[in-house]
């Protein structure tokens, strides 16, 4: 991996013209896959879609300002039909409302704040433990990494609804708990990326340089090795983002995340099923929302593979 | 180029002299072999017992075939492998058995010059930075002092210090090598392992990184061991030249001793192939043609290990392993292992290699 984006940058730099002025600024190979990433319709798009999303959720209580609607305040004159049903989307209620009148393009933007957060949240400290994690086994090798490899099987094997169901049985249901338990499962997998990269890149003559300096080994895994395995720890996290967006989306739906009244697409959705037949509205725009958000993260997630590894990209695509 | 007086005997005095600044003996390194049945230990033999010194100021220049050990003996010398057996000792100290803290002001001492200049230099790192390691790994120059110092280095090996902030894909491998010296110098070590420095390089390059070494040696005071397979560069920069064979060296002496008058046959044979830049003689030149590969150093022949290719070969050669020692009438200076050594103008073209089958390996 490391190998292939090095050979790219080798290829696409283009050779200095003679005489040209000293001044010429070296790109970085950050920036030359920024440039890659740049050219990726799909990406930037998604890339948008994210930045909307992350607007909507970052200005939630200034729009429920705006209209007047609390994220829990129930409307039930204006919200709800005389026999007590949801309204659909209208002057008023934009997407609607929801089973106990509130406004739910208001909820819907609260319940971004949720899920942005504990998905972002979840991943950083998942990948955080995978890194350290992964390159320590890497790098040291031996018996550190027979310990940590064995860890990283037992985590993955775990059964993780049985896991969480009967934590939140325990400590109760909250957000903290739900960030903890995503985290917790999903920093295995990384960690097995990051190992298997670092021991292709210990293997690497600038790494026996560094020792050959005196550089202590932990100088070396995070100044030598882990730049070299940035890429792909980059690309992990964009894609685990998404996917723990939907699953913070499927502890709340069960029950398990965060509890109700706060809004939430998980709660949401588990309140809408029963009314999908009278209500679609109720059930489409928090589904749709978590569908987009995941969706575009990921796509965005496949771009910066391809726009840091773009051998790999254009083998598979093009 | 300096005469040793007393250059390669028992090693035993180590240390005593002021004037050796490593002293290698009887390094041996073997790597287990994974894999390859269940029974008994196989291991590659692949540095097994060499000796030698470095005064200061000199250059040894390693000569031997891919494969014969070189690399491994210079990353015993500079403890990127810990040793099988054996001792070195670095200005007086044996660093053979230190741990790896007590080894680092050693490092500071040694350096290393890679082979690659591609695999060598970080990728993901400044130009400015892979130099300034050095400093920032041993805590000497920091912020702008340690700025200026790269920036010095980088005028001084060749390189614009404008660059400094460049990524080393945005050199040549020319430059980059020269970043690779840069590095190497950057504490001013005592020895420089220059391990294959040049071999990856176009040849026109090659000429001017080996100039490079040269003007640095006399201004730093360093002492190369130089790495080669290339007899043409060895010729060039090496004041001694130990020629190595399989995990031993074969024959050591100063760089005309030993080119003008090379006694193991192998050396002879090795000279034999560098080509003559002169058609004429060329064609006159008789070259040795050695028949059969190297011997697998998982398990390297008995006896002297170039018996089997060996022309000069008799049946003591398969049973007894040759002390490093002058042939007769030689200087002490020039010492091979040889039972048989080459007299001068000896011709060694046309004989069969290998002495009968009985000799051969089990």
């Amino acid at each position: 991996m490391t190998q292939s984006v090095l050979g790219e940058l080798r290829g696409t730099h283009p050779p200095a013209p003679v005489g040209a002025p000293v001044t010429v600024e070296g790109r970085s190979p950050w920036q030359l896959a920024w440039a890659r990433l740049r050219a990726d319709r799909v990406a930037m798009v998604s890339g948008a879609v994210i930045v909307l999303i992350i607007i909507g959720a970052l200005a939630a209580p200034l729009f429920s300002a705006l209209v007047g609607h609390g994220p829990n305040e129930q409307f039930r004159d204006t919200g709800l039909t005389p026999a007590g049903l949801p309204r659909p989307p209208s002057h008023t209620f934009w997407l609607g409302t929801d089973d106990l009148g509130r406004d739910l393009l208001v909820r819907v933007l609260y319940g971004a704040r949720i899920s942005l957060f504990a998905g972002v949240l979840a991943s950083v400290i998942a990948v955080s433990i995978g890194v350290v994690i992964g390159l320590t086994a890497g790098y040291l090798g031996g018996l550190a990494d027979t310990v940590l490899s064995r860890l990283v099987d037992v985590v993955l094997s775990f059964p993780f609804l049985l896991f969480a169901i009967a934590l939140v049985a325990i400590v109760g249901p909250s957000l903290a708990i739900s960030v903890g338990v995503i985290a917790f499962f999903s920093w295995a997998s990384i960690a097995r990326v990051v190992r298997g990269q670092a021991l292709s890149i210990k293997e690497k003559e600038y790494v026996e340089a560094a020792r050959s300096l005196g550089a202590r080994d932990v100088r070396i895994m995070f100044v030598d090795v882990l730049p070299n395995l940035l890429a792909p720890v980059i690309v992990y996290t964009t894609l685990l983002i998404p996917a723990a967006i939907a699953f913070e989306a499927t502890l709340s739906f069960l029950g398990l995340g965060v509890l109700p009244p706060t809004a939430t697409w998980g709660n949401m959705l588990s309140e809408s099923v029963q009314y999908y037949k009278v209500a679609w509205w109720f059930v489409i725009f928090p589904g749709v929302a978590l569908l987009v958000t995941t969706l575009a993260f990921n796509l965005l997630g496949d771009g910066i593979r391809d726009a840091l590894d773009p051998r790999a990209g254009r083998a598979q695509h093009r | 180029m300096t005469a040793p007086p007393s250059a390669v005997g028992p090693a035993g005095a180590a240390g005593a002299d002021a004037d050796v600044l490593l002293d290698v003996d009887g390094l041996v390194k073997h790597f287990p072999v994974r894999g390859t049945g269940r029974l008994g230990s196989t291991r590659v033999h692949a540095v097994d017992g060499v000796s030698l010194r470095l005064r200061r100021g000199e250059t040894l220049g390693l000569v031997g075939e891919t494969g014969c050990g070189k690399s491994t003996l210079a990353r015993c010398v500079t403890r990127l492998h810990d040793l099988t057996a054996g001792r070195v000792v670095f200005d007086g100290t044996d660093i053979s058995r230190l741990s790896r803290r007590r080894l680092r002001p050693y490092r500071r001492q040694m350096q290393m010059i890679f082979q690659d200049p591609y695999g060598s230099l970080n990728p993901r790192r400044r130009v400015g930075s892979i130099i300034g390691d050095p400093f920032a790994i041993h805590g000497v120059a920091g912020g702008t002092e340690r700025r200026r110092r790269v920036r010095e280095l980088m005028e001084r090996v060749g390189l614009n210090p404008e660059h400094y902030n460049r990524f080393p894909a945005e050199f040549s491998g020319g430059q980059r090598q020269r970043i690779g010296v840069a590095r190497a110098l950057a504490l001013q070590p005592g020895l420089v392992v220059c391990d294959e420095p040049v071999s990856a390089l176009d040849v026109s390059i090659q000429a001017q990184i080996i100039n490079l070494l040269a003007d640095l040696q006399d201004d730093f005071e360093l002492t190369y061991l130089f790495i080669s397979h290339d007899l043409s560069v060895i010729r060039h920069v090496s004041d001694r030249i130990a020629v190595m064979y399989l995990g031993q060296i074969v024959e050591i002496g100063p760089t005309d001793s030993v080119l003008n008058h090379p006694r193991h046959p192998y050396t002879a044979a090795l000279l034999s192939a560098v080509p003559v830049p002169d058609p004429e003689r060329a064609e006159e030149r008789q070259r040795i043609i050695l028949t059969g590969d190297v011997p697998s150093p998982v398990n390297p022949p008995a006896g002297c290990r170039f018996h089997l290719r060996c022309p000069k070969a008799q049946t003591r050669c398969a049973s007894g392993m040759p002390d490093l020692a002058p042939a007769p009438g030689d200087a002490p200076g020039h010492p091979v292992a040889c039972f048989f050594p080459l007299g001068d103008g000896e011709e060694l073209t046309g004989r069969p290699a290998g002495v009968s089958a009985e000799g051969g390996e089990r």
